[in-house]
């Protein structure tokens, strides 16, 4: 049977079964019009609330599901705080981070001990550093976008994933990620403005599949340590 | 794959026997069901995101041939195809001409039903490619040469000691002779073994948790991170799903997600939600060259059309079997086929046939637990008595069985007949059991006296006992 045909006999099959024949031009319109103008449904009300509270959720949802959160103060700091949490965690002072031009604001010059390679992550690296297109209070996740700028193999090969989140890119509700690559993509795309790969990410990898007992790390990240940074974004 | 849900009771008994099979099942089910109420109860909004995503499914299915048009439209405008396939078979062969095409060896897979019930891994294999399993779960039931018997659990059936000796045996010709105790160990010697196949294999095949009409993408659920490794890093990512998956946006999709985890293991969010579009873009710093989706009928768009349309709503969560008494005592095997529990016993009739499935819609107490918790409110218990009365209608039970219930439907349609028979049934059988106060045997009734005894009636009948107290 070739493809088309296939096709053919499941959109038939369909047909018959919701006893008429394609859409007449009206209903055909009004489920054109909900692709086109797509609304939010319910969304929680759980984080209409100021920025600093949505700060705040963000971080202690984060920390329930096992990521470690540490804001600082100011762009300056951040090098600082990435090159203390390696210390403290016994990993080797050597990282691969995203080729990502917002990253390049903060001064990794000022830390020569960080050994950094920008590009895809390979093994066996062992900690990548990128950063998010948003962050959502709702349940402390993290969106980020493929591109030549955030290569995916990053939120998932190394064993520690750091993710650098300036504080006004927590948002409230997914929704709006959705409505940020809307308007990123451009708004007349028509479906094409989305990258190829939307990471939401919430928590470190993790499993319950041997009697239910959480285990972290089964294959993506063993550790996800969010950097929030106060302050203008550089 | 073959179905052994003919033999439901033998398979049944066997499950109540199998000691290590209920060790497991006494552990997983009271800690699913307290994680879903608490997570409901942290979500004022839960119950009316349950009617929206009911509604969300019903509009869908209602406009089903519409949505898969434009889903169409966009994957391949992203790039990617969708390959139709009326049957299993046709699916197959799709599949491993891609593979061909990726000139594939290995396969990694994140878990699927839709394979299961394409019986992929054995089809692969038998054409010379091997399939690895990625999710933890399905990978313990791989190397047992099992199948899964809960469906985001499929490993919920065997206990850590029994995961210990099976990685003890079948990771020692890797050089993993150590036999292994903790949890977390058992978590990392697979983290170890998986990752190089991971970076090996060819094509990755991932299932989905919903086809966005909107984008033309796929999303899948996990919480290992299994379903990226195994989609961005191979050369062609293949995704497989049936028809209902479709929804029309972003936030159809976020609305139903919002109560997809919470109903399936209590949390929040899933770890790794993933939206995939296409194949990676000219400038794209890694993920697959080629994006295709195998879209699987399999008697859905004739389902759509029965009494039975309410259960293609299913988002697959587990939720019904998390709660149910008859799933909790025998185990997810005993269904005999690719979907066990509550949901099982109305899709499986619907899927291989009832002739094949007759006793799953009769493993039901009718609780009603299932229909309580189902986030896309299927009315399941209702479904399982339409079974039922299928099963009647068709002939299909037992003759012993058919004039018993024809026997009784006959007297309790006629009230003063009824009430008289049971009038006089009830005074004899308190006379009999005046003495010991209970039968240790009845005739009619092996099944119930075999394993406990009847108690002898007092007093009248409770027709009786409601006229008089009503007159009170």
């Amino acid at each position: 049977m070739s493809a088309a045909s296939g096709r053919d006999a499941i959109l038939g099959s369909i047909r018959r079964s919701l006893g008429r024949g394609p859409l007449d031009e009206a209903a055909r319109a009004a489920v054109d019009e909900r692709i086109a103008q797509p609304k939010p449904n319910i969304v929680p009300a759980r984080t209409d609330i100021p920025q600093d509270e949505r700060v705040e959720l963000f971080t202690s949802m984060a920390e329930a599901v096992f990521a470690t959160v540490d804001r600082v103060s100011g762009p300056d700091a951040v090098p600082g705080a990435v090159a203390d949490y390696l210390a403290q965690h016994n990993l080797p002072p050597a990282l691969v981070m995203a080729p990502d031009p917002a990253l390049d604001a903060y001064p990794w010059g000022e830390r020569p001990m960080l050994a950094i390679r920008r590009g895809n992550a390979e093994e066996p690296d062992r900690v990548g550093v990128t950063g998010a297109v948003m962050g959502f209070a709702e349940t402390g996740t993290l969106m980020m976008t493929s591109g030549p700028e955030h290569p995916s193999t990053l939120n998932f090969l190394p064993e520690t994933h750091i993710v650098v989140l300036p504080a006004e890119k927590i948002g409230g509700a997914y929704e709006e990620g959705w409505a940020h690559l809307r308007a990123e993509g451009g708004a007349d795309a028509d479906g094409g403005f989305m990258p190829r790969t939307v990471n939401l990410v919430t928590g470190p990898s993790r499993t319950a599949d041997i009697e239910q007992t959480i285990a972290l790390g089964a294959h993506g990240p063993r550790r996800l340590h969010i950097v929030i940074v106060e302050g203008d974004a550089p | 794959m073959d179905a052994t849900s003919r033999t439901f009771v033998a398979n049944a008994r066997a499950g109540l026997q199998d000691a290590d099979l209920q060790t497991s099942l006494a552990r997983f089910q009271g800690g699913f069901q307290v994680k879903r109420a608490d997570a409901a109860k942290r979500l004022p909004e839960f119950e009316a995101l349950r009617d929206e995503a009911k509604a969300i499914k019903d509009h869908v299915l209602a406009h089903l041939d519409h949505y898969l048009e434009r889903y169409e439209e966009q994957v391949t405008a992203a790039g990617g195809a969708v390959h139709w396939c009326q049957t299993p078979e046709e699916a197959r062969k799709i599949i491993l001409s891609l593979c061909r095409e990726a000139d594939a060896k290995t396969v990694t897979k994140s878990k699927s039903m839709i394979a299961e019930e394409m019986e992929l891994n054995p089809f692969l294999e038998e054409h010379g490619i091997e399939p690895v399993e990625t999710d933890l779960g399905e990978y313990v039931v791989q190397l047992a040469d099992e199948r899964p018997s809960h469906i985001i659990a499929p490993a919920v059936h065997k206990t850590r000691d029994q995961v210990a000796d099976l990685f003890h045996e079948k990771h020692t010709p890797l050089g993993r002779t150590r036999r292994l105790e903790r949890v977390e160990e058992l978590v990392e010697e697979a983290r170890e073994v998986l990752r190089p196949r991971y970076l090996a294999a060819d094509v990755g095949i991932t299932g989905a948790n919903f086809l966005i009409a909107e984008t033309g993408s796929s999303a899948i659920v996990t919480n290992e991170g299994n379903g990226d490794l195994t989609q961005i890093l191979p050369r062609m990512h293949i995704v497989i799903a049936t028809l209902e998956k479709v929804v029309p946006t972003l936030e159809d999709a976020t609305t139903i997600m919002r109560v997809l985890a919470r109903s399936a293991t209590g949390q929040e969010f899933s770890t790794y939600t993933t939206v995939s579009t296409g194949p990676r873009r000219p400038d794209d710093a890694d993920g697959p060259e080629a994006y295709h989706v195998v879209l699987l009928d399999n008697g859905r768009s004739r389902m759509l059309g029965s009494e039975f349309r309410e259960v293609l709503r299913c988002i697959k969560c587990g939720a019904c079997m998390n709660h149910c008494p008859v799933y909790g005592t025998v185990g997810g095997h005993a269904y005999g086929w690719v979907y066990p529990g509550p949901v099982g016993a109305v899709l499986t009739p619907n899927l291989i046939g009832l002739e094949e499935a007759r006793h799953l819609p009769n493993a039901s107490s009718f609780c009603g637990r299932c229909e309580e918790v189902c986030p896309m409110r299927i009315p399941l218990p209702g479904l399982m008595r339409k079974l039922r009365e299928q099963e009647f209608d068709q002939r299909l039970s037992p003759v012993a069985v058919r004039t018993g219930i024809g026997a009784w439907a006959w007297l309790a349609r006629r009230p003063a007949l009824y009430r008289c028979m049971t009038g006089l049934g009830i005074r004899v059988l308190g006379m009999l059991g005046r003495r010991r106060g209970r039968f240790t045997q009845m005739p009619l009734a092996g099944g119930w006296t075999a394993a406990r005894d009847l108690p002898a009636p007092e007093g009248a009948t409770f027709h009786a006992l409601w006229r008089k107290g009503r007159r009170a």
